[in-house]
């Protein structure tokens, strides 16, 4: 990464990030351009250079926030229409540190609103262009975040991961995209979206880069009671031995360009003295089912607070309270964010929460538990991200089913709680880029990134 | 016909901790603008988590103690959804599978023992008030740590109802955890009553009513609702299950909501918030000298005091203590302090004042004793008592201060007979020793207080009278 010294200063990087920003403005990459904010914040990062005071780990890098995290620059709108002109009074955790180690946030990056898709289709802000062909989508729900680092407008960009909106987007894009271990990174001022699932993490084109944004902003806090102690910084690296493929998903379902990227990646492992294990963990088949159902509850849930009362959107000219809350919130939320609380509030509803919710509750256990197996035979898993590369632009938005396929792969590690790391694999026939993901056991994260420079 | 009723209270208390359930915000909203105890987690901002309260666990702990409740060793949250502007959320956070105290029960002064089902923690709503064409929304209230107490349908009368609340009040300040103040809401009580006919093994279909916030409330709607139960029963109709309202001002309850309007809560975990885990060497560490609860007390005294008067104490926890003192250095003085107690300390105006600063136990006893003795008449008691309270006077002990209010009876019979003989001589009393040695009884009277005048009050007129009666034969 480059970090601002006395010979490359902040305000050049700033500076030069913004003006690629611009020059990229065709992609709808962002919902706010921080230029002034970040050109003040590079200034004084640079007097601080010139007294020759300690900037920071990250004294100048310029950096591009995924519109779901809360700090007083620039309204957080989540891309929702119903969050419209929230300005946040607090600063996530998250951004708290990145700041504290000279990072500037140069704008807010577009994403599917409330992070609600695999494709940034459903921004009310419309779609962000996928980096490597204009006609197909960025992946999502971090889509703007990914593109902004696949065009290297900045050298990094915040993302959050509930079902692979991380991995999915930097697979799409050709970069590296981590969601860590659950409880990691705090999630304290970071809109919600499915409580249990959610993970914050970063796309960079690096593991190097992943390595030191997960050191600055990983940890306990006391904002979030679901973080773990303090662990990535002082984890010993493991000696990887063994890589796990999964028979299952080597199917139809993906495409072939995928699994040939697989196998070639397995080729080099295993030129290079890994040994490869072959694991049959038929409960995956289960795991798209069960999120489906766990995530839109607890969106339902987390929704709730957007009723236009206290910030926001609020919908005119309503006759009465419920008259207030229903065009609130109809004309407030995308087609997809009502899809999901509709589903939700059915899984959760009294007489159907044991058939649906609690199964997929068990079904979650089960999970964890056939990763617990896989682990023991193996130190690190290597998969697709997603079944297939970055699609047409509209060819799956009427299709929900189709567009909540394109999950399958990545959100059986949100149901567990581990730690998945995309990396690039390559180009097809196309020039679509492709990518791959690396799985490892709780609290594997430093092992897991260390690992990534393997597949290079 | 004659039917038995049967109810069920939940009653809610809000526990006086410094901060909020599940954020830094001062708890204690009282004569504050509205909203100004509101934090971003309460008023519900995007990506706000709650944050757990470890005062409002221990104060959960402290009155499920005294309850004789289980504490669970494992509890969790649950996320309960409803659209109202009292509930910046749309979901409240509370214990819906697995609360945080467990199976207990209360014993009421009739004898009655009303188990109890559960307690759970839970945040409270914030508060709206309604004007013609707007409401207004106060957050202040959001997220202030209430304490859900379910009760098994144990009690079959008005009177136990109204005496359960009132028992359950008691616990709650005695074990520390409420400021107990009803009149603003502190505790708020649901009622279930429902009838059957006397001899019937089934129960009656239930109506609940919602929001008393008194004991005499709880006891007024429970007669309510059994006398319009009986109505309905008696004219072969059927009790509707719902919701019902209740006002002071009629007496009446009315119905709110039926039970197919019922709300569905789509109770859900609550993912932000770990489960709770309590270690036994926790709960032994807050539980350690808890004080005694009124059912303690009333196995002390039950047989020195009368129960009218040790129920009326049992209000003041601080009194109770300080008979638990009093009786440990003197069961003799426990009638007479706890006499004075009621009679006395109690209809002061600045009764509310002294309970926060009592006598020494010491002084107390030196009180007893000196009444016991005759040193103090009766009248004196009361005065030298009242003395105790008195910032300026208290530090000198009861003995002085009784002294130097030359309240002390003479009780040395020589220095009497001397006086007696004083009195005797004197011309004024010749006609009443004639009338007296004539056999008109009553006019020792006249004597005994010409004796007391003499001695400026402080002789004891009994053993005046002893002596009069002697020298008169």
């Amino acid at each position: 990464m480059k970090i601002a010294n006395k010979t490359v200063s902040a305000t050049r990087l700033v500076k030069d990030a913004l003006a690629k920003a611009k020059e990229f403005s065709d992609y709808n990459i962002f919902t706010f351009l921080n230029e002034d904010g970040a050109l003040k914040k590079a200034a004084e990062i640079d007097e601080k250079i010139a007294r020759g005071e300690d900037a920071g780990r990250l004294a100048g890098v310029p950096y591009v926030l995924k519109d779901n995290f809360l700090s007083p620059e620039g309204d957080t709108t989540a891309s929702a229409h119903i969050l419209e002109g929230m300005a946040s009074p607090i600063t996530a955790t998250a951004v708290e540190k990145l700041e504290r180690e000279g990072a500037i946030m140069i704008g807010r990056a577009n994403l599917d609103a409330f992070a609600h898709g695999s494709s940034t289709e459903n921004s009310y802000y419309g779609p962000t262009l996928n980096a490597y062909d204009k006609n197909r989508v960025a992946g999502g729900s971090s889509g703007g975040s990914a593109v902004a680092v696949a065009l290297d407008i900045v050298e990094f960009a915040t993302g959050t991961d509930t079902g692979g909106s991380i991995r999915q987007p930097a697979s799409f894009n050709g970069i590296y995209g981590f969601k860590p271990t659950y409880g990691t990174i705090s999630r304290y001022g970071v809109v919600a979206m499915s409580s249990s699932l959610d993970c914050i993490g970063f796309f960079t084109k690096t593991p190097e880069d992943m390595d030191l944004l997960m050191s600055v902003t990983s940890g306990q806090d006391p904002k979030d009671l679901t973080t773990l102690p303090d662990y990535y910084d002082s984890s010993e690296v493991k000696k990887v031995k063994k890589i796990g493929v999964i028979k299952d998903f080597d199917n139809d379902v993906v495409d072939a360009e995928i699994r040939e990227a697989l196998v070639k990646k397995l080729d080099i492992l295993r030129g290079r003295g890994y040994e490869i294990v072959e694991l049959d963990m038929p409960i995956l088949k289960y795991a798209l089912a069960a999120y489906y159902i766990i995530q839109p509850a607890e969106v339902a849930s987390n929704l709730s607070r957007y009723d236009g009362i206290r910030y926001g959107f609020r919908s005119n000219n309503s006759a009465g309270l419920d008259e207030l809350y229903n065009n609130t919130r109809n004309e407030g939320f995308m087609a997809e964010n009502k899809r999901r609380v509709m589903i939700g509030n059915f899984v959760l509803s009294s007489g159907f929460y044991d058939a649906y919710f609690l199964k997929a509750a068990k079904t979650r256990t089960l999970i964890v538990e056939e990763y617990n197996k896989a682990f023991e035979k193996c130190d690190f898993i290597l998969t697709p991200v997603s079944p297939n590369p970055a699609f047409r632009l509209g060819e799956k938005v009427n299709d929900p089913v189709a567009m909540y396929l394109e999950d399958l792969m990545s959100v059986p590690l949100n149901l567990a709680g581990i730690p998945g790391l995309a990396i690039p694999a390559g180009f097809n026939k196309d020039g679509v880029a492709l990518g791959l993901q690396l799985v490892g056991p709780r609290r594997s994260d430093k092992s897991l990134i260390e690992f990534s420079k393997e597949l290079i | 016909m004659k039917y038995i009723p049967t109810i069920g209270i939940e009653c809610h208390v809000q526990l006086a901790t410094k901060t909020k359930l599940f954020s830094e915000v001062d708890n204690d909203a009282r004569g504050k603008e509205p909203n100004s105890c509101v934090s971003p987690v309460d008023y519900a901002l995007p990506g706000m988590l709650p944050r757990l309260n470890g005062e409002a666990v221990k104060f959960a702990i402290r009155a499920g103690r005294a309850m004789n409740c289980e504490i669970n060793p494992s509890s969790r949250f649950d996320r309960k959804h409803y659209f109202y502007p009292d509930s910046p959320k749309g979901y409240q956070i509370t214990q819906f599978y697995h609360p945080i105290i467990g199976e207990g029960f209360v014993d009421l002064a009739s004898g009655t023992r009303v188990r109890i089902e559960h307690a759970h923690l839970e945040g409270d709503a914030g508060k709206l008030t309604h004007f013609m064409d707007y409401s207004l929304v106060d957050l202040n209230r959001v997220d202030t740590p209430l304490l859900e107490i379910v009760s098994m349908p144990d009690i079959h009368s008005a009177k136990d109802a109204h005496d359960y609340c009132h028992e359950l009040w008691r616990l709650m300040i005695y074990a520390g955890v409420s400021h107990g103040d009803l009149y603003n809401g502190n505790m708020r009580f649901d009622i279930n009553v429902s009838i059957a006919p006397e001899g019937s093994d089934e129960l009656g279909t239930r109506a609940e009513v919602k929001n008393l916030n008194s004991f005499r409330s709880v006891e007024r709607a429970v007669l309510y609702e059994i006398e319009r139960q009986s109505k309905i029963l008696d004219a072969g109709e059927k009790v509707a299950q719902e919701t019902r309202g209740w006002s002071d001002d009629t007496g009446k309850t009315t119905s709110q909501r039926s039970k197919e309007e019922a709300k569905d809560y789509r109770y859900m975990p609550e993912p932000d918030l770990p489960p709770i885990r309590l270690s036994s060497d926790f709960i032994e560490a807050e539980l350690e000298g808890f004080p005694l609860m009124p059912a303690d007390y009333r196995g002390l005294f039950g047989e020195s005091m009368k129960s009218d008067i040790l129920e009326i104490l049992l209000d003041y926890p601080q009194l109770m203590k300080k008979m638990h003192e009093v009786s440990e250095e003197d069961t003799g003085a426990v009638v007479l302090i706890s006499n004075l107690f009621t009679s006395v300390l109690l209809a002061e105006e600045k009764a509310a004042e002294y309970l926060n600063d009592l006598p020494l136990t010491e002084d107390l006893v030196e009180l007893s004793k000196m009444n016991a003795g005759k040193e103090l008449s009766s009248t004196a008691t009361k005065e030298v008592f009242l003395r105790l309270f008195d910032p300026q006077m208290r530090g000198r002990g009861t003995k002085q201060i009784a002294k130097e209010l030359g309240l002390i009876q003479e009780n040395d019979l020589s220095a009497l007979e001397t006086i007696v003989d004083a009195v005797l001589a004197k011309p004024e009393t010749q006609k009443a020793q004639d009338d007296f040695r004539a056999g008109e009884e009553k006019v020792i009277g006249f004597l005994v207080g010409q004796v007391m005048k003499e001695s400026q009050g402080k002789a004891n007129p009994a053993a005046v009278q002893e002596i009069l009666r002697g020298k008169l034969k």
